[in-house]
């Protein structure tokens, strides 16, 4: 089936490689338009000053850590369910780069915390269910590093990530469960957007750029994984990069 | 084991597997009692630290009582996890067990109802006694064991998964606490917050209702995601 042809890792390696510079230009375009609109055309915020503008990396950083394991997620469906070694390695390549950025969201909402809350961290339930996520994370690269067999990491890694996600949908609701210290979404769909249009545009196209950023590294690391795993097999040696 | 029909052909009644794998597992449970006081003895006396370190006054000890009877609860639980599978595991038990007619599904279930009832039963029955010390009252450790009773069968399936996918692996207790820890939270979050919320003198039936329901929605998918990860170490 022409569909599952790329999910045979000789075939998607090179196309992974093809497609790789195409991603980082998008995600560094995206970031210079991003960084440009957040730091010089969005007004400042009346109540916070300059220090709001520490979301403009905050906010699509915490969407990607979430995204990220969700599509680990979906990686972990397809891997249990068609054993495709090449889902398996695509969670492998991902779990690094969403831990960077549930990292990465945690530490810049105390950067902004501290200014505006008077703390660097609040047991809120939404930091609390990031920092979850973010043990979830460790959890999942531990376990897989800890197997010298690799199939059955792969297999055990894709369940734990099954389990795992239902915490997911727990940290986007948590909001609406226990409404204390922290702000209720900014971004809404129901109830129409509380921010200025150039802040959500800033916002948005930082997403982006963190989106096609993710793309491009889980892609350059999935390339590295798959030669590892396949490095006796034929058709690595045909590789013009590994023949010189 | 099978059962005759009238037509004289043993046919398989897959139910079964539940009740013989929880026999099997109560009874090589209940033939070394020691390690089951074991982990009532840690919970005790884990328990029993907190005052020491933190100082006599009623007041704090009754306002930390619920998460340390939680936390401790848990960690009891988590050090019993590796008896559900390690030794069925190194003696080839397990093995047997996925060859056996019966869905593996439902004898995980079976092992899993003898681990609670030989680890979360006993820690939620001892639980009063700790309660008392921190000077609870007849009410609120009421409600500790009703948390205790709805929660410690999350940790046991939780944990069930934990253990079967660190099977065999070097440094696997370590390893399982990184696995299991993170997914115990929402239990621990519940269960504490019903007892403060009996503390403080509102209602407990928020809290006592997410955690029944984490544990119906245990009830339908841990013995399959459990099943799978046998199946999984076992490859």
């Amino acid at each position: 089936m022409s569909l599952f042809k790329y999910s045979a890792p000789s075939s998607f390696y090179p196309i992974a490689g093809k497609l790789v510079p195409w991603f980082s230009t998008l995600a560094f375009i995206a970031a210079v338009i991003g960084l440009y609109l957040g730091l010089f055309v969005a007004p400042e915020d009346f109540q916070q000053g300059e220090v709001y503008r520490i979301i403009f990396i905050h906010v699509p950083a915490a969407w990607m850590g979430m995204f990220i394991y969700l599509v680990m997620a979906g990686y972990a469906v397809l891997a249990l369910v068609y054993q495709t070694r090449l889902s398996a390695m695509m969670m492998e390549a991902l779990a690094p780069t969403g831990m960077m950025f549930t990292a990465l969201a945690l530490w810049t909402g105390a950067l902004w915390g501290k200014p505006t809350w008077g703390t660097y961290w609040v047991w809120d339930a939404r930091m609390t269910s990031t920092l979850i996520l973010l043990f979830l994370y460790i959890g999942y690269m531990a376990l897989v590093n800890a197997m010298d067999d690799k199939k059955r990491a792969d297999k055990a890694g894709a369940l734990l990530v099954l389990v795992g996600s239902i915490n997911v949908p727990i940290i986007y609701f948590s909001v609406k469960w226990w409404n204390t210290l922290h702000q209720g979404a900014s971004v809404s769909l129901t109830q129409g957007n509380k921010m200025a249009a150039t802040m959500l545009a800033c916002m948005l196209v930082m997403a982006l750029a963190c989106w096609m950023y993710s793309i491009a590294v889980a892609l350059c690391r999935v390339r590295a994984i798959i030669l590892e795993r396949e490095l006796h097999a034929a058709w690595v040696k045909d590789i013009r990069e590994v023949q010189t | 084991m099978t059962s005759a029909t009238s037509a004289g052909r043993a046919v398989l009644v897959p139910e079964r597997g539940f009740f013989i794998a929880l026999v099997r597992d109560v009874r090589l449970a209940m033939r070394s009692r020691g390690e089951l006081a074991q982990a009532l003895a840690f919970f005790v006396i884990v328990v029993s630290l907190f005052p020491l370190a933190i100082g006599p006054e009623s007041v704090i000890l009754k306002r930390i009582a619920p998460g340390v009877v939680w936390v401790c609860a848990l960690l009891a639980v988590m050090l019993t996890l590796p008896r559900l599978f390690q030794s069925d595991y190194a003696d080839g038990t397990l093995e047997q067990l996925l060859l056996s007619p019966y869905p593996l599904a439902l004898l995980c279930a079976g092992k899993m109802m003898a681990h609670w009832l030989t680890t979360g039963l006993p820690l939620a029955l001892v639980a009063p006694l700790l309660g008392l010390q921190f000077g609870l009252d007849a009410a609120e450790l009421g409600v500790m064991v009703a948390s205790l009773l709805l929660g410690t069968p999350v940790l046991t399936m939780l944990g069930a998964i934990g253990a079967a996918l660190v099977l065999g692996v070097r440094g696997g207790a370590i390893l399982m606490a990184l696995l299991v820890l993170p997914l115990y939270i929402p239990v621990l979050i519940f269960g504490a917050g019903a007892i403060e919320a009996s503390l403080a003198g509102t209602d407990v039936a928020a809290n006592l209702s997410l955690l029944a329901a984490i544990l119906l929605f245990g009830f339908v998918g841990a013995p399959f995601a459990v099943a799978s990860a046998v199946k999984i170490s076992l490859d």
